[in-house]
């Protein structure tokens, strides 16, 4: 074995088949004339007085464009419950296996989305996320979007995934935290098909209750 | 069985031919050549019922076709028959297409918050069979959801597409009323019967066969999809049936468990307490660092160097003992043995720790430990005896194969015993009521065949001479016989020999070749030859300050009668203690160290057939060890290894040791104990432990023990009369150690009149811990 090793050679132009390549010596004719540097810069002078598409950021910053895909966030109905039923159905589509979900119950005492099921941990890990927008396609509820936040970078790992907390919604006019009951008279259909507009007043003592 | 000859048929299943067995289903015959027909209500194991109507076919027979597709679930294979699936028949495929679409028309779109979502029948052939939009514009039925049938089974009857699977099985399998179909037409549902309570054993059964997410667990639910889980093949610890399972495990942490599929054992079926108590291990009370008891008396947790070093000091050149428990593995077993004999120089080894005797040790040494009865001599035997056990209650896969059979063949059924149970009722068994003690004389009375095979259970040794009883009945009719333990690891630790009289492989302590035998398979000049101690004499020794210290394994001291000379013993011994959860002896124990817990070590258990069961770990990130690895560890430290680094090493050692081809001890046989005499308000106690009850390794699931059965007190009619009570009345149960008072049942027909009868340790009734007896025993029995 050692021995053949030894007795191979250097393959030659001909094994390689490159005698049939001609070739060509390279001319240099010295510095080209002065004309002809002039017309290279050309390109440099009249970019000078066109429009500058540089953004000094982070002074300045631009939208993006409307549909860009930037941080998730988790929606809530207009009474304030979330609208995640923790189905995972987002982790399942994920192709990066960035998102962690895990499911609870519902009970009486402790609600926090319309019908049986909400999501009481949700992770996204934006170490491994890549944008993709499959887990907003795939959400059964449009709970998960995706916002038009790009500045994500942070000093460490731990910082980047993304709990439930950092993800929902901010509680907007009209809404109100949950754990709180469903809006009375309503189910969870009510919910989906957008019936429920805001908070009702008992909604807000049933939450009250339970704070104390 | 498979010597029968059998007929042959030869169909033509979507233009391939293929020979069955005469009475083989259409459908199964399309699985043998790989063609999948579509289907719910099927099931091997269940009778056929043709209630979903998936699996329409094109049949044909010597020409003639069927005028309308035919379910395959139901039709038998005729000679002839030319079968065309939904691959080769347009019609079939249409009708199939359109059965779906009905079956969806009241199905809600609850995918998203269903648990069977990812691994549901239904969603799969909605997607292969089914239409991608729906025709349907009307409302959909709707039921209030979900509803809980029983405290660990959840019902949602919009979901159900009524393929009865769930009530065939209970009704079939497990012979209890616990759910049925109601109303009929488009109304029709599963319920549950009203009047009667909510009892089985087996009801986790009906959420694994379920074909949509109309049947859920509670324990489970919402907790995680499949593709979260990383499944591992396991073997269930709880008792010696020996259910091949599933363990699902997401993040280390078992979320659910499974019945595995195994012809031989469990077929497809597991009960509740397999399925569902498995909370122990993940407990709040998990010992997870060595412990060392220090100068104060109290427990400081040490380094494993140090903790090694404190039991070593106080083992070495001390006269010990071992204690095992039911519940260790093949392999641990093994160790605990070869411990005993090697780093210890003793006999004085018992994985005994409940009510034993003598007369049990010879029993298995004698009979037990060589011997390979099976599952299929049920199915074949033309009667079966119970003697001192309770299949429902304490192995539930042998109730339910000799329920399967009582079903199919009217199986004769005779049960030796103390109390009429519901088991015995449901297997419609043939009740000898005798009061306990008398066991004995009962059985000799019985007359067997050589087809016949007995089932005795672990309580037989709580009565003398009922085991020699057996031996001479067994060998007079030559019918077969099986013992069958509580516990999983029972059967695999007398083969390992964790017991003063047999070494491994089942060979006499008192043979002088077996232990030449062993001491050169283990490198050692010489083994001891004295026969050990028992577990009850080894407490007794130490109390009497013949013994000095212990190695106990997983058990608990108020499994035995006279509980607290166990108490006592374990107080005054230099203890070490193996442990997954804190307990009574690491209470009292000088040296506590972690063990993996079922979930967290490979190994195997040998089932009351004697067929091992092995198992590879399911979290194979836990840090805890097997206990054969912390022994070498000690034994090290000791100076006398055992040299059995890992589970895989003890196995291998143990199978080259292989079985004992000598003689074997003679089993000499006992007479029965004289019946005490009894007072106006005395009776005999007599009790045994209900599958579902206080025990701890069902600590922390609330939903399984929500459906345990009723704690009561059982006695006849007239001495019910005699102390004044009906049922529902308070009764007091006591003696010189302490009393229980319970509601009572009184039943006719069901028990002595001499005996009173209760749960061994359920909520309420602890009476091992309160009256530090429970069987044969006299107590006080008065209204309270």
């Amino acid at each position: 074995m050692s021995e053949n090793m030894n007795n191979e050679v250097e393959p030659t132009r001909r094994d390689l088949g490159l005698e049939a390549v001609t070739s060509k010596p390279v001319v240099n004719d010295g510095p080209a004339s002065f004309t002809t540097q002039l017309l290279g810069f050309w390109v440099t002078f009249r970019t000078m007085f066109k429009k500058v598409n540089t953004v000094s950021y982070p002074e300045v910053k631009e939208p993006t464009a409307p549909r860009f895909h930037g941080r998730h966030q988790l929606n809530r109905h207009p009474d304030g419950l979330e609208k995640c039923i923790g189905c995972e159905l987002c982790a399942w589509a994920c192709p990066a296996d960035a998102i962690y979900v895990e499911g609870e119950s519902n009970t009486e005492e402790h609600r926090m989305s319309p019908g049986e099921r909400f999501g009481k941990v949700y992770q996204i890990n934006y170490l491994r996320c890549i944008f993709c927008g499959l887990c907003i396609e795939a959400c059964p509820t449009r709970a998960l979007t995706m916002t038009n936040e790009y500045e994500l970078a942070d000093d460490s790992r731990s910082k980047l995934i993304f709990e439930k907390e950092d993800l929902l919604a901010p509680l907007r006019q009209g809404m109100l935290a949950p754990p709180h009951a469903m809006y009375p008279g309503m189910d969870d259909s009510n919910y989906y098909k957008g019936d429920v507009l805001g908070f009702h007043p008992s909604q807000e003592t049933s939450s009250e209750v339970k704070h104390d | 069985m498979s010597t029968d000859v059998v007929d042959m048929i030869t169909v033509i299943v979507d233009g391939f031919e293929i020979s069955v067995p005469k009475g083989t289903l259409v459908i199964r015959a399309a699985e043998k050549l790989g063609i999948q027909i579509p289907r719910f209500c099927d099931h091997p194991l269940l009778d056929p019922v043709g209630a979903c109507r998936q699996c329409l076919v094109d049949i044909e027979i010597n020409g003639r076709a069927f005028p309308k597709p035919q379910a395959s679930c139901t039709i038998p294979v005729e000679p002839g028959m030319i079968v065309k699936t939904q691959l080769t028949s347009p019609v079939a495929e249409k009708a199939q297409k359109g059965v779906m679409e009905l079956l969806l028309i009241n199905h809600p779109l609850d995918c998203p918050v269903c648990d069977k979502g990812g691994e549901c029948p239904l969603q799969n052939q909605a997607m292969s069979t089914g239409r991608t939009e729906s025709r349907f514009e009307g409302t959909k039925r709707t039921f209030e959801k979900p509803i809980n049938i029983s405290s660990q089974v959840l019902l949602d009857r919009e979901r159900c597409v009524l393929c009865a699977r769930c009530t065939r099985f209970s009704d079939q399998i497990a012979g209890d009323p616990f759910i049925t179909l109601n109303e009929r037409g488009a109304l029709q549902q599963v319920g549950i019967y009203e009047k009667q309570p909510f009892e089985s054993y087996f009801s986790g059964n009906v959420v694994q066969i379920c074909p949509v997410g109309a049947l859920t667990g509670a324990s489970y639910r919402f907790h995680a999809r499949p593709f979260d889980l990383v499944s591992t093949p396991s073997a269930c610890e709880h008792c010696a049936a020996g259910c091949s399972m599933r363990t699902d495990v997401r993040r280390g942490k078992t979320l659910r468990r499974l019945a595995g599929d195994d012809t031989d054992v469990n077929e497809e079926w597991n009960c509740d307490k397999g399925r569902w108590a498995f909370k122990y291990v993940t407990a709040a009370d998990r010992i997870t660092q060595p412990m060392v008891r220090d100068a104060s008396g109290e427990l400081q947790v040490a380094s494993w160097p140090e903790a090694l070093a404190a039991a070593a000091a106080g083992l070495q050149d001390k006269r010990a003992a071992v204690l095992v428990g039911g519940r260790v593995t093949l392999e641990d077993a093994y160790g605990y043995s070869k411990f005993a004999r090697v780093a210890l120089g003793t006999n004085d080894i018992d994985f005994r720790s409940r009510i034993t005797s003598d007369e049990e040790r010879d029993f298995l040494a004698s009979t037990v430990v060589d011997s390979a009865p099976s599952y299929r001599d049920i199915d074949r035997a033309d009667s079966i005896l119970l003697v001192g056990f309770e299949p429902e209650e304490e192995s539930p896969i042998v109730f339910l194969r000799i329920n399967r059979q009582v079903r199919k063949r009217s199986l004769k059924v005779t049960t030796i015993g103390t109390k009429l149970s519901i088991g015995a009722e449901k297997l419609k068994a043939n009740f000898v009521c005798v009061a306990p003690g008398t066991e004995a004389q009962a059985v000799a009375a019985q007359e067997l065949t050589d087809k016949s095979i007995i089932l005795v259970g672990e309580r037989a040794s709580e009565s003398a001479g009922t085991l020699s009883a057996v031996v001479a009945l067994a060998q007079k009719s030559g019918a077969k016989l099986a013992w069958i333990p509580r516990r999983a690891g029972e059967r695999g630790a007398l083969n390992a020999g964790a017991i003063g009289n047999l070494l491994p492989g089942g060979r006499p302590v008192t043979d002088a070749a077996a232990r030449v035998d062993v001491a050169a398979a283990w490198g050692v000049d010489s083994l001891p030859a004295a026969v050990g101690r028992s577990s009850s004499e080894i407490f007794a020794a130490v109390n009497t300050g013949t013994l000095d210290a212990l190695v106990i394994g997983g058990i608990d001291p108020v499994d035995a009668d006279k509980s607290h000379e166990a108490i006592s013993a374990i107080k005054k011994a230099f203890v070490v203690s193996l442990e997954i959860r804190e307990s009574a002896v690491t209470k009292l124990a000088d040296v506590v160290l972690p063990v993996a817990a079922i979930t967290e070590k490979s190994g195997t258990f040998v089932n009351w057939e004697g067929r091992g069961r092995n198992f590879e770990a399911a979290v194979v990130e836990s840090l805890n060890r097997s206990d054969v690895r912390i022994l070498t560890m000690i034994s090290e430290k000791l100076g006398r290894s055992i040299a059995l680094p890992t589970v895989s090493s003890a196995a291998k050692e143990f199978a080259s040791l292989g079985k004992w081809d000598g003689a074997v001890s003679a089993f000499v046989p006992v007479a029965p104990a004289n019946a005490p005499t009894l007072g106006a308000t005395d009776a005999l106690l007599t009790s045994w432990r209900r599958l579902l009850d206080a025990g701890s390794l069902q600590d922390g699931e609330e939903n399984l023990a929500g459906t345990a059965r009723q704690t009561v007190i059982v006695i006849s009619p007239s001495r019910a009369q005699s102390i004044g009570v009906v049922t529902g009345d308070a009764v007091r149960v006591s003696n010189s150690h302490g009393a229980i008072v319970l509601p009572v049942l009184v039943e006719a027909g069901a028990i002595h009149d001499d005996a009173v009868w209760m749960p061994r340790n359920s909520r309420g009734s602890h009476i091992l811990a309160t009256l530090a007896v429970a069987n044969g025993a006299v107590v006080t029995v008065v209204k309270d």
